[in-house]
């Protein structure tokens, strides 16, 4: 067929095809049987998810373009696919709980879920701006949806409001940057931008800084950070547990696949900007979340700080570095997927409990509970022989390599300081006066305890697979 | 040559005084209306510079959808435009020397501007020289565009089911008409006899839901 021999192959969007009809058909089946078929349609939307990421996994090897190049499959695509799937999978198991209330039976939460998930494929996959764009708004859109999805709440219906309004204004100033660099270069693909860009000129600068900064937005990055506490705090916490997960995987991919694949004329340019983000947020991440009460605001700052671990590995703009960030944000996912399950399972007479208080004497209460809980924040403050240490490990070497001392000093000595919050809710679990019995835990939630806590403890002894998978995922960026 | 400056002074002096009119009319519901103009006139502007699918998206989009939402929402709305505009004449004086300065950083802009000629030839798809502009758009929009067509396509669904989650309530206690059920209705259904004692009346008259 012409078409396809044009560049227009469907093949390599394939993933995305399957989630998005999947989802149509699921949106059929909800809007004629009612609410009533909410846990079923939770549940298909599980498969679909599992089913999309074994699609992905079995489309050809190699790099595979289709859309006339604006839509790449790379080894770097397939990765973080996976990753973005399976945190969007686990969100989606870990809020069945949360569904089954009679007044919050509202199956169209899954499909939002599915769709923002195709809005990350797409962004993880995008090789134009204009992809980039469409896919962030894909993602978003149905984000804010799901912020204030319990709508009854003032609190949850401010953070909607708040983050759809924040949302807007990172769009407006990604766009900016994004038609500044057009203006500059005369093309959006990013490939056809790095044969452009050899030499830093004042306008593609400017464009680059707000390309950037609209991208800090959504990782939610300091100075562009301001919505994330609020927004966890006043969500639904299901769904601040998929805020945490897979949106941050593919915002920090394309943040990667911008930099690196785009600007790899003018590095020293964009090199400045995420060494300096990447200090801000993990210092602020350090420093704010010490004098946080509530655990959901206090993981709102933990992930501003792990997000500038993560840049540290992209400010070296080596392949090293590349791989880093990778392996940074599988073990990320694991460790706060696995942390969310815990807050998740803290009920006292059906009510949840959200303050660090709440978790005083949990070892006595709870011994099992407690235990994985002190192993992931162990693992969050990056103590060996826990996966977290291997992920800050591989950032700071590959910044050390590239000559970034400043930058990695300056990131192990927050990394010291933020030891202390997290051992702070260790020393409430295991010596303060219990405050009474929690609820037992549902199943889900201690199965993805058990998935997340296990591969965190277990991660020293065969680091292997992962470590393999961002390599080749790295190599192909290069 | 002197007939396309006479509809440009014509179209951007209406534009102009309309702009104007929309922030100085008392009705708010004028306002609409001359924002419909400045609009129109807008787009009239853009014919003259030959970028006619800008024209009549500017009318399709802005006019016939926009602009007629506005009118709605402020004639649904019983906004109290005199107190909105109260401190107008306190604040004048500091919105004209925030509107000078701004008008001195324009020129400035536009004085000093110079395009660089190289780089209008690195644009990848030339401008078609041959056809007009909205067939240019409509041969690439849906063939070799069709997959970001396709993901606005999926934006905007979004956006739909977003709007029903959040506004959308089912409440119990309405009542709806079902032809159906109102046909079943027999007489048995419907009526019930009973022998009332003198002086006594019913103690508790059956309710409607308990005899259906």
């Amino acid at each position: 067929m012409s078409f396809q021999a044009a560049g227009y192959s469907l093949t390599p969007a394939l993933p995305e095809l399957v989630l998005t009809v999947s989802a149509m058909v699921l949106l059929m089946l909800g809007a004629f049987r009612g609410e009533k078929i909410t846990g079923l349609v939770t549940a298909l939307a599980v498969a679909m998810l599992v089913v999309t990421g074994l699609v992905v996994l079995w489309l050809p090897a190699g790099k595979l373009t289709t859309f006339g190049g604006s839509f790449i499959v790379d080894d770097f695509a397939r990765f973080l696919k996976v990753l973005a799937l399976t945190g969007s999978a686990v969100a989606l198991i870990l809020s069945r709980g949360f569904l089954e209330e009679p007044s919050r039976r509202i199956f169209e939460y899954a499909i939002l879920i599915m769709l923002s998930t195709v809005g990350m494929m797409i962004l993880i996959s995008a090789a134009d701006l204009i992809t980039l764009y469409l896919g962030l708004e894909l993602m978003s859109l149905a984000l804010y949806v799901v912020a204030s999805s319990h709508r009854d709440d003032a609190k949850s219906t401010e953070a909607g409001l708040k983050y759809f309004v924040l949302g807007a204004l990172s769009s407006g100033m990604l766009l900016y940057g994004a038609s500044l660099i057009y203006g500059f270069t005369g093309t959006v693909s990013f490939a056809g931008i790095a044969a452009a860009a050899k030499e830093p000129t004042t306008g593609l600068v400017f464009g680059l800084v707000f390309l950037l900064a609209g991208l800090c937005f959504k990782i939610s990055a300091v100075p562009f950070h301001m919505w994330t506490p609020d927004v966890y705090e006043g969500a639904p916490t299901p769904v601040t547990a998929f805020f945490a997960s897979a949106p941050k995987v593919a915002a920090l991919a394309v943040f990667t696949r911008v930099a690196l694949t785009a600007f790899p004329g003018i590095t020293s340019q964009w090199q400045q900007i995420v060494v300096f983000v990447a200090i801000a947020s993990m210092v602020l991440g350090s420093f704010a979340a010490i004098g946080q009460k509530n655990i959901k605001r206090l993981m709102a700052y933990s992930s501003i700080g792990h997000m500038g671990f993560a840049l540290v590995g992209l400010a070296a703009g080596t392949q090293e570095g590349a791989q880093g960030v990778l392996v940074y944000i599988a073990i990320y996912v694991a460790m706060t997927l696995g942390t969310f399950s815990v807050i998740l399972a803290m009920k006292r007479n059906g009510q949840p409990v959200e303050t660090i208080s709440d978790f005083a004497g949990l070892s006595r209460t709870n011994p099992l509970l407690a235990f994985f809980l002190a192993m992931l924040l162990f693992s969050l403050a990056g103590i060996p022989p826990l996966a977290g240490f291997f992920a800050k490990f591989y950032v700071f070497l590959a910044a050390i390599k590239a000559g970034l001392f400043t930058l990695a000093v300056i990131g192990v000595v927050a990394s010291v300081i933020g030891a202390f919050y997290y051992l702070t809710i260790i020393k409430v679990m295991y010596f303060d006066e219990p405050k009474g019995a929690v609820d037992p835990v549902r199943t889900e939630l201690r199965t993805v305890l058990a998935v997340a806590g296990g591969f965190n403890m277990l991660f020293f002894i065969y680091p292997a697979p992962l470590i393999t998978a961002a390599t080749a995922a790295a190599k192909s960026l290069f | 040559m002197i007939l396309p400056a006479l509809f440009f002074y014509l179209f951007a002096g209406i534009c102009v005084a309309s702009a104007v009119m929309v922030i100085a009319s008392r009705n708010p519901v004028h306002s609409v209306l001359f924002l419909i103009l400045a609009f129109v006139n807008a787009s009239g502007l853009f014919v003259l510079l030959g970028a006619e699918f800008l024209a009549m998206i500017l009318v399709v989009v802005y006019v016939g959808a926009v602009a007629v939402l506005f009118l709605f929402v402020i004639m649904m709305l019983d906004v109290d435009f005199a107190e909105l505009r109260q401190g107008f004449l306190e604040y004048l004086p500091v919105g004209l020397l925030i509107g000078a300065v701004f008008l001195a950083e324009l020129l400035l802009v536009a004085g000093g501007w110079a395009i660089n000629p190289a780089l209008v030839k690195t644009a990848v798809a030339p401008i078609p020289a041959d056809i007009t502009n909205t067939e240019a758009l409509g041969l690439v929009l849906y063939t070799r565009y069709i997959h970001y067509f396709q993901i606005s396509g999926i934006v905007l669904l979004v956006a739909m089911i977003g709007a029903i989650v959040l506004t959308l309530r089912h409440k119990p206690s309405v009542k709806r008409q079902d032809i159906n059920v109102q046909n079943a209705r027999t007489k048995a259904m419907a009526m019930e006899v009973r022998k009332v004692a003198v002086g006594q009346g019913l103690q508790d008259p059956p309710s409607r839901e308990a005899a259906e």
